[in-house]
């Protein structure tokens, strides 16, 4: 297996810890005038998210991890797992939950998104950055209130609770920053 | 300043004022350095940077370049010299009096917000001056520069162990002590050390947890570091278990490194012997030692006197207020 070494580190570098998958955020040289040098290293890891920080001793070396993040198009949920594809090769790749846990909410079937694959398993998906979604239950609000001040909360076809001006209504399309869960404006 | 400095990968070198400003802010720095020491009658040396010899010290990496010597077939190694120290050394066994050098050195490797491969150096040698009259003048050189007054504190290795990190005796506290140390003030899982190497652990309560809280916004001065770190300075007469070496913390920061010199040709040899064993015991390449400087000490033995390294480049960055001392030079290596 391929290793790196300490004076390898640097940011986005992907290496294994414990057994996981980890990405370096930020690596930084401790070196005394007169003494050992070390690494001092902030890490995400990269199933559960975590940041977290350790100091290597300069010299030491690291698993490398076979990690690479893929544009796949989102196909359907079978109950179980969450299928996507290559659009250009059709390979398809079924993701756990644990993958999706915190995103299903964007998720719309053949939409585009990025796909961290470890040892060709996906560990993470990130969505679209603003995904286009339906309104099916919100109050029906004041008419000929185009205005926008104030908001209501409005479920959407995917799940997902956002607070959208009062004058959206049931039926119509909204666009959402799925970063910040946040109503950008109507579809057209 | 946080307690941990955290700094981006790559810092804009526009900010904090433009180009022009900052190389003029700089040239004025070095002439307020050396204004400093021609008002002291302490002369300026500029000291070959290139030299046969290396320096042995296991955590030092020189640089070298082949060099072609009419006469010789082969090229000869030359090493660019980490620190002036050896020739000036010379120059001081040869009655030069009190000197300076500031300029260039280099060592491989070091690239970080603190460091560069190639950086500029302050280094002086002062003839009858004790650690503590040395460590004054550092104080007052600092002072100087730095735009505003800043407090000093002046404690020694032990009580800095015993005021920052809770460690009541250093020299006798064990591997264990130093790790639960660590633990305690949350500082992150060390990787690659072994459970029983005191003296690793020792260093890493000094730079994880006494240094992050050292000189926050003072001058710290810490002397009296343990003997196996005495590099060439002088053990202390009173005390056998500690060398009469200090360092000076501005922000948290390592910015000097001062020694009142050994003396004694024979401890030389036997101190850079000893380096050498530890490269070879390391797999680290061996390298020449600079036996010019041994001759000349054994011959014409060297003045009592003090001597002290500074990093200019940090000073500069402290007097400005840049996080990286990228910022303060003209180009840093990776734009050079």
């Amino acid at each position: 297996m391929a290793t790196y070494s300490t004076n390898e580190f640097k940011g986005g570098l992907k290496f294994l810890m414990d057994g996981q998958p980890c990405s370096i955020i930020e690596n930084t040289i401790v070196q005394p005038g007169k003494g050992q040098a070390f690494n001092r290293v902030r890490y995400r890891n990269l199933v559960t998210g975590r940041v977290l920080e350790k100091t290597f001793k300069s010299g030491e070396k690291v698993d490398a991890a076979d990690v690479v993040d893929t544009d796949l198009q989102y196909l359907y949920n079978d109950g179980e797992y969450w299928h996507f594809m290559d659009p250009e090769s059709f390979e398809q790749y079924q993701a756990e939950e644990a993958a999706v846990a915190d995103i299903t909410k964007w998720l719309t079937e053949q939409d585009m998104c990025t796909v961290t694959l470890f040892n060709g398993q996906p560990i993470s998906v990130t969505p679209p950055k603003q995904v286009t979604l339906e309104v099916v239950e919100t109050d029906p609000g004041l008419k000929g209130d185009t205005a926008g001040t104030g908001g209501k909360p409005a479920t959407l076809n995917t799940g997902a609770v956002v607070q959208v001006p009062l004058f959206v209504q049931i039926g119509e399309k909204v666009i959402v920053n799925t970063e910040k869960g946040e109503y950008v404006s109507r579809a057209k | 300043m946080p307690n941990k400095p955290s700094f981006s990968e790559n810092i804009s070198c526009g900010g904090q004022g433009s180009l022009p400003e900052r190389l003029k802010k700089r040239s004025q720095l070095l002439q307020t350095l050396r204004a400093f020491f021609y008002a002291r009658a302490v002369i300026e040396v500029d000291t070959p940077m290139l030299s046969q010899a290396g320096v042995p010290d296991v955590h030092l990496h020189s640089l070298f370049t082949d060099v072609r010597v009419p006469g010789e077939t082969d090229r000869q190694r030359y090493y660019l010299h980490t620190s002036p120290e050896y020739p000036m050394k010379r120059l001081l066994c040869e009655g030069s009096g009190d000197i300076f050098y500031l300029g260039k050195v280099f060592r491989d490797g070091d690239l970080s917000p603190r460091h560069q491969v190639e950086f500029t150096m302050l280094e002086w040698y002062r003839i009858g001056f004790s650690m503590f009259d040395l460590m004054d003048e550092v104080v007052e050189l600092i002072q100087a520069v730095l735009p505003e007054e800043w407090s000093v504190e002046r404690l020694s290795y032990k009580q800095a162990f015993q005021r920052y990190a809770g460690i009541d005796d250093i020299g006798s506290a064990t591997a264990q002590e130093c790790m639960d140390c660590l633990n305690k003030h949350g500082v992150p899982e060390i990787v690659g050390v072994d459970e029983d190497d005191k003296a690793l652990w020792e260093q890493l309560v000094l730079t994880e947890v006494i240094e992050a809280q050292l000189g926050q916004g003072a001058i710290s001065v810490l002397y009296h570091y343990p003997a196996r770190d005495a590099a060439l300075a002088q053990i202390s007469e009173e005390d056998p278990t500690v060398a009469e070496r200090f360092e000076v913390f501005v922000n948290g920061m390592e910015l000097a490194n001062g020694y009142h010199e050994l003396a004694d040709a024979e401890l030389y040899r036997q101190r850079f012997e000893a380096s050498l064993a530890q490269r070879k015991g390391m797999a680290l390449p061996s390298i020449p030692l600079d036996e010019r400087l041994l001759q000349t000490l054994e011959d014409l033995p060297l003045p009592d006197c003090s001597g002290v390294a500074l990093g200019v480049d940090r000073l500069f960055a402290l007097q400005q207020g840049y996080e990286d001392i990228r910022q303060g030079i003209a180009f840093g290596l990776k734009d050079a």
